[in-house]
């Protein structure tokens, strides 16, 4: 998480950064045909529904990449993500996969990229993210995504940057940006902005009937946003972790 | 080409099956050469509203597995011969199907039929999701009631995601709704959604609104479905639904209250 130089406190220690170890799933891969390894990974994940959603998991292209089989890492991510689970590293990738997946702030794990992998050792731990050289390019990638249907109940949209919406979100719906979320239409549906913890992303929409909002894991459900009027639009941001809504002018 | 029509909704109850009998019907009533198909496997109900239930020999499950070729498991309807049936198993459940096995059937139809109706059950699950899977056009049949329009609104997001046309980045299936079991004196009473809200959330192209009526109880206890009825005003909503998915203008009805109408006109509250 970022914060804010400005705010912070003199005498207390604002962070520190501890060296931590993970068990995360690995999702190694030996075809690339991407309808094959959507309908197995559904399978896989069916099985298991509770333990798998929104787990982090770390994917494995060194068998591909082995045997010469090509894949696209930026469809990849999103099938994974489309699957209900977080993509955080890449390993066993080429130089162009690798780029790709820093360009979808995904952390490469360099110690795996070229010697073989033992299957699934338990001290495989996942890699810690080396963050300094993939958000700098990552910047540069930070595209907008842009949703011109509406969005229905029970479906889930992740984007890595910013998400437009033209249309409305259902409720049960879920929206979800590392970046900022803006909705030109009424907002029933779950908005969660700065997921990846960016406290300066913002929601703004036309019409707040939202169930949940939330900005870099700050949230407020339905129930605390009964005052809010109806029907104007406002924008939703971060300040000493309260979220503040505010009509937009 | 064919077109293939699904009947769905997400909620069990709201006029699903009574809705795929009138349109078959209306549709094979003006000419167009209309099969019917039960998708409810398991929970049969098709032949009982259409009045075939004595004449079901093979059905779909049958013909999926080889068991039985298309022409032995259609039924021809007794009020209209452009009309046919495939009936559901009863004997089988929802597994019984596959996706394979209904794209091969429905192939095969398209050869020889203009319009065909999957009367899909409820749920989201694999029955519901083979109903949708091959479609071109969907009828989102809607309750004016919040848990009705919350279905609804999921099958949408499922057909938007999970058909044919949007793996293969077709575009995508036209979308209609038709509102069902619609009481103009309970929508004012603040009992029921009113159109205006039903459509803030799903806003969908609207094909009509059915009333609700005595006569839709009473066609399916007979068997014949209730767009045969002329007389009864749910006959005619259906028969105004079928007309505008044929393309022609005809004015909405059963939507306002008659009733507050000629209170208002004589003052009284």
């Amino acid at each position: 998480m970022s914060i804010d130089p400005e705010k912070m406190h003199d005498i207390r220690p604002v962070l520190e950064i501890r060296s931590s170890t993970f068990f995360v799933p690995v999702l190694v891969l030996y075809s690339n045909d991407l309808a094959v390894i959507e309908q197995r990974l559904q399978q896989r994940l069916s099985q298991a529904p509770d333990f798998f959603r929104n787990s982090p998991v770390v994917f494995d292209l060194h068998e591909l990449n082995n045997n010469n089989d090509e894949i696209d890492v930026v469809r990849l991510v999103e099938l994974i993500r489309n699957a209900g689970l977080f993509p955080i590293g890449i390993r066993g990738g080429n130089d162009f996969q690798n780029k790709r997946a820093s360009s979808l702030f995904i952390p490469v794990d360099a110690t795996q990229s070229s010697q073989g992998i033992a299957a699934e050792t338990p001290k495989a731990a996942a890699p810690i993210p080396k963050p300094q050289p993939i958000v700098k390019e990552a910047v540069a990638y930070n595209a907008a995504t842009l949703i011109t249907q509406p969005v229905r109940s029970g479906q889930r949209i992740y984007v890595s940057g910013d998400l437009i919406i033209l249309t409305q979100v259902s409720a049960g719906a879920e929206i979800m940006a590392e970046g900022n979320i803006h909705v030109y239409n009424t907002l029933r549906g779950r908005a969660l902005a700065g997921v990846q913890g960016n406290t300066d992303a913002r929601i703004f929409c036309f019409d707040l009937q939202a169930e949940l909002i939330s900005i870099a894991g700050d949230y407020k459900t339905s129930e605390d946003l009964k005052e809010t009027v109806p029907k104007k639009p406002v924008q939703i941001y971060l300040q000493n972790h309260a979220l503040i809504i505010k009509e937009l002018v | 080409m064919a077109r293939i029509i699904v009947v769905t909704s997400g909620k069990g109850g709201v006029g699903k099956t009574t809705t795929s009998a009138a349109i078959a019907m209306g549709l094979a009533k003006r000419g167009h050469k209309t099969v019917v198909i039960d998708f409810d496997v398991g929970l049969r109900n098709l032949d009982l509203i259409m009045g075939c239930e004595r004449r079901v020999v093979y059905d779909f499950v049958n013909v999926i597995n080889g068991e039985a070729n298309l022409n032995q498991a259609l039924i021809r309807d007794k009020n209209c011969n452009l009309l046919y049936i495939l009936p559901a198993s009863q004997t089988r459940d929802k597994d019984a199907l596959n996706l394979e096995g209904v794209g091969r059937v429905l192939e095969e139809l398209a050869k020889d039929f203009k319009y065909i109706v999957c009367d899909s059950p409820a749920g989201i699950e694999k029955g519901a999701h083979l109903a949708m899977y091959y479609a071109d056009d969907a009828f989102v049949v809607t309750n004016p009631e919040v848990s009705s329009v919350r279905d609804s609104d999921r099958m949408l997001g499922i057909m938007a995601s999970k058909s044919r046309r949007a793996e293969l980045a077709m575009e995508p299936i036209k979308e209609y709704l038709l509102l069902t079991r619609y009481d103009p004196n309970r929508v004012e009473s603040g009992e029921m959604l009113s159109l205006d809200d039903v459509q803030e959330i799903l806003s969908l192209h609207l094909l009509g609104v059915i009333p609700e009526s005595k006569s839709v109880l009473n066609a399916s206890n007979s068997g014949i479905p209730v767009i045969l009825d002329e007389k009864s005003d749910a006959g005619q909503a259906y028969a105004d639904i079928v007309a505008r998915y044929l393309g022609e203008k005809r004015p909405h009805r059963f939507i306002e209250n008659k009733k507050g109408f000629l209170r208002k006109l004589f003052g009284g509250k």
